[in-house]
């Protein structure tokens, strides 16, 4: 049971959750950039919440089903199609063996994510599939898939009640935008910003530039000024920390970002919002709303309520 | 002795204990490690040690089930940092291993050591003196899998960063920036000054504990003839 890589894509790399427990020796947690979007399809499948997706850019890769299988895409939409007939995200589809996944377009967003039911067959490292690019280790030969690379499946046999079409309708699909307000909580040096600086963070609007990746998203705006210029010795910090560079432009740190930093660290993009920021691409714009901590640690708690929810109600219909 | 403690996010927080390179500062983190180490709370996930800080990273699902009369997870683990501090103990010497690294500071290894050496006045057997007669301790890990932070490198031999870091600076390349060394356990872009390099392996992915050298040790370099 697998699936084969008919042709490449630009960057398609297996992730899961993240890797966790390790950053003190130097290793960033990586995992998919839209974890929301990773959860949702794999809760949908009735699988792992953290088992093993494939994270898609476009020009995504074609294809190929070996054998049978269930599978569901969520995350950005890029025109799926199989076997030439039309996909929708977050819902549960039944693919033939030699039946063709292809992505036509670029509708929406950048990051899409393909899951199968029972999940992919992936050696894990320090507990993770995630692919760490830098150390060429994790998910696939620690690499980008490539054309006639074959990702096995861990289930062997697919059950008739998984093959229905389910769909997740509600609240907990995220709303993607071009250009999202994001909430953000104050960084340590928030308080370094110059009062006008202070107002720009939050009343202006900041361009996503090329020089954006995996690792972090250059911003470009009316530059931010310092009180007082503050040397930090490095320490640690996090996916969704808004850095401030000495030019006076902010970056947002990403999935593989490093462990630690030295620029003054302005914010932090809430758990909440990181899948808005995550589907972002050059040339959209961004811009922060700040709020309590208390305030973004409810809103988090609010959607692991949904979110165990949907999962109960997806076990039932999956299990009964 | 102060410290503030500050979110990183909503599923973190920093306690810093000041913002210099300094052993006093960095056995504290250190102890601040041990202590949780032997004692975690329920939702506990990560710590990362810095220079002159440790951040905590937590599940806020779990640390708000169990500690409901905090109105935040951060409250919650922050009082349980204020109680892991003030139980810290009084300075004891930490329990360091002391490591040996081989460096090779041929021509062909060591891309910056002449334009090193010829910025700071010195020969450059002047230079490899002084890197190899101190010992260094690993102040934290970070930047790349296995990447420790060594200090303190000597006045006379400190260095800036490239003004444009390489784009491929060789896999153990030993290297100094500031007062600060460090080895490249990967190739990798990078800006500081390539003194050397060794053979050690620094990143062993498919080991239990994945990286050579520790915070807290201490690393004494030793010139290998190849």
């Amino acid at each position: 049971m697998s699936i084969i890589v008919q042709k490449e894509g630009i960057l398609s790399t297996v992730q899961d959750l993240g890797r966790s427990g390790f950053r003190s020796s130097g290793i960033n947690p990586g995992g998919a950039m839209d974890k929301i979007a990773a959860r949702l399809i794999n809760v949908l499948l009735g699988n792992n919440e953290s088992e093993a997706v494939l994270e898609m850019h476009f020009p995504a890769p074609e294809i190929l089903f070996e054998k049978d299988a269930v599978f569901a895409l969520g995350g950005a939409d890029f025109g799926a199609k199989l076997n030439n007939k039309n996909l929708e995200n977050w819902k549960s589809y039944f693919a033939e063996k030699r039946s063709v996944l292809k992505f036509t377009g670029k509708n929406f967003g950048n990051r899409a994510y393909f899951s199968v039911t029972g999940g992919f067959e992936i050696e894990k490292w320090l507990g993770s599939a995630s692919t760490n690019l830098t150390a060429e280790i994790g998910g696939f030969r620690g690499r980008h898939l490539q054309k006639r690379d074959r990702l096995g499946f861990k289930q062997k046999i697919i059950d008739i009640k998984q093959k229905f079409n389910y769909k997740i309708a509600g609240s907990l699909i995220p709303i993607y935008n071009r250009f999202p307000t994001v909430r953000v909580v104050a960084g340590a040096e928030f308080e370094l910003l110059e009062a006008s600086s202070e107002q720009f963070f939050s009343r202006q609007s900041f361009t996503i530039t090329q020089n954006s990746n995996r690792m972090g998203f250059r911003l470009e705006g009316a530059p931010l000024e310092l009180l007082r210029n503050k040397e930090l010795v490095s320490s640690a910090v996090s996916f969704g920390t808004i850095q401030l560079l000495p030019d006076g432009q902010m970056i947002i740190l990403m999935a593989d970002h490093q462990t630690s930093g030295g620029y003054p660290r302005i914010a932090n993009v809430c758990e909440i919002d990181l899948p808005l920021v995550a589907q972002l691409g050059a040339n959209d714009k961004i811009a922060f709303h700040i709020i309590s901590l208390e305030e973004a640690e409810n809103l988090f708690l609010q959607r692991e309520f949904e979110l165990n929810f949907l999962k109960f109600g997806i076990q039932i219909k999956l299990h009964r | 002795m102060s410290h503030k403690i500050f979110s990183l996010g909503d599923n973190a927080l920093t306690i810093e204990f000041g913002n210099e390179i300094s052993v006093e500062l960095n056995d504290r983190v250190l102890r601040l490690v041990e202590v949780f180490d032997k004692r975690s709370f329920t939702g506990f996930v990560e710590f990362v040690p810095a220079y002159s800080s440790l951040t905590i990273f937590y599940d806020v699902f779990t640390v708000r089930k169990n500690f409901p009369e905090f109105s935040t997870a951060f409250a919650a683990v922050k009082n349980s940092v204020e109680n892991a501090l003030e139980s810290l103990e009084a300075p004891q010497k930490l329990d360091s291993k002391a490591v040996e690294i081989p460096v090779c500071f041929d021509r062909e290894s060591a891309l910056d050591l002449d334009s090193l050496a010829v910025e700071n006045n010195l020969a450059r057997q002047e230079v490899i003196e002084i890197f190899l007669s101190q010992t260094y301790r690993v102040f934290m890990l970070g930047f790349l899998p296995g990447f420790a932070y060594l200090g303190e490198v000597d006045e006379r031999i400190a260095a800036r960063r490239k003004n444009s870091p390489r784009l491929k600076v060789p896999r153990g390349s030993v290297a100094i920036a500031g007062k600060q060394a460090g080895i490249y356990p990967l190739a990798s872009p990078g800006g500081w000054q390539i003194i050397g390099r060794t053979d050690i392996e620094l990143f062993t992915p498919n080991e239990a504990e994945p990286t050579f050298l520790q915070v807290g040790d201490r690393v004494k370099f030793h010139s290998q003839n190849l």
